[in-house]
């Protein structure tokens, strides 16, 4: 039932990414040459309403479905590898134009190719996986 | 009759372009949903989780935990693709997609891209398994992705937009990141190889 209702909420995500336009190639184009106001928006008010909600659901004690209050686990902090990991990330979303959401959620539109992109992220990961004790955490 | 020209006006309703604050407005409310559900929004680990359900774990200690932790999130992102399915087949918009002028003029005038192209998703004159160099640019752009997601442990979902949600300093850096990238290829490396 759980997973069902997780999968929901997939679904609404893939409409969402979809109608949003965020999993354009194009928006992410525009985007990347500030020549468009509409992915700053909805990055904006869904970072603005984040806030508003999750400060919302600590303030008033709300238990989560796992019975326990709202908490975020951070990471440690270290600029380096925030940027460095970032920024590798940001040339890959730059040239295909879709981060790993909307990786999915364009496989799903029938778009083959992205297949071949999820198989490469796969192995980035893999990677990532091997390389992991040698750098900067 | 009338049940049908409901869910038909419903349909109509939501196939139209969204207005971005709409979008972000949607956006959140998968922060409320996933949050409540006990869940982070994030989706990069699936390709943690798909690297181990592959084997990887006899390889790197990175991929060996209890995966069932991660059920939900394969069920989430399964749920994305029968989304994009569903929005591709059901709630199509009429038009295309509406970019700037400068954008469109710079794509044909530069590039020779038209910004009709996949239906304004994706330039698929280039992106498709016909053209060597669309494939040699996707297994690359994936493969930074992939990386780097998972080296800066998030990807837009986790940090753009939970990260931020919980004011986390390393999720404004990592973002900062995704901008650099996101800039430096868009900016210097895509005229080179467009």
């Amino acid at each position: 039932m759980r997973l069902l209702s997780f999968f929901s909420v997939g679904i609404l995500f893939g409409i969402i990414m979809t109608k949003s336009e965020a999993i354009s190639w194009f928006r992410i184009h525009e985007m990347f040459r500030f020549e468009s106001f509409h992915m700053y928006g909805i990055i904006g008010v869904a970072v603005a309403l984040g806030v508003i909600i999750i400060a919302a659901m600590k303030r008033l004690k709300v238990k989560t479905w796992r019975g326990e209050f709202v908490k975020y686990k951070a990471l440690p902090l270290n600029p380096t590898r925030h940027l460095v990991a970032g920024s590798i990330f940001g040339l890959g979303w730059a040239l295909m134009g879709a981060c790993p959401g909307p990786m999915f959620v364009m496989l799903g539109h029938g778009f083959g190719i992205i297949a071949l992109m999820i198989l490469s992220a796969l192995l980035g990961t893999f990677t990532y996986g091997l390389l992991r004790h040698k750098l900067p955490h | 009759m009338e049940l049908v020209s409901n869910t038909q006006n419903i349909v109509d309703f939501i196939s139209q372009p969204w207005h971005w604050a709409v979008s972000g407005a949607a956006i959140a409310s998968l922060v409320f949903f996933l949050t409540w559900m006990g869940r982070r929004f994030g989706v990069s680990t699936a390709f943690q989780d798909l690297c181990k359900i592959a084997g990887a774990e006899k390889f790197a200690d990175y991929f060996r935990y209890d995966l069932k932790n991660s059920y939900w999130r394969l069920a989430f992102i399964a749920g994305a693709i029968g989304g994009g399915f569903l929005a591709s087949t059901l709630l199509v918009n009429p038009e295309t997609i509406e970019l700037s002028t400068a954008t469109v003029a710079h794509l044909q005038n530069d590039w020779g891209i038209s910004a009709e192209q996949g239906g304004g998703f994706l330039p698929v004159d280039l992106f498709n398994f016909s053209n060597p160099k669309g494939i040699l640019l996707t297994i690359i752009g994936g493969f930074l992705v992939g990386f780097g997601a998972r080296y800066g442990s998030g990807c837009t979902s986790g940090h753009a937009i939970t990260g931020l949600s919980h004011l986390q300093l390393p999720s404004f850096l990592t973002v900062i990141g995704f901008f650099i990238g996101g800039l430096i290829m868009t900016w210097l490396i895509m005229p080179l190889i467009f």
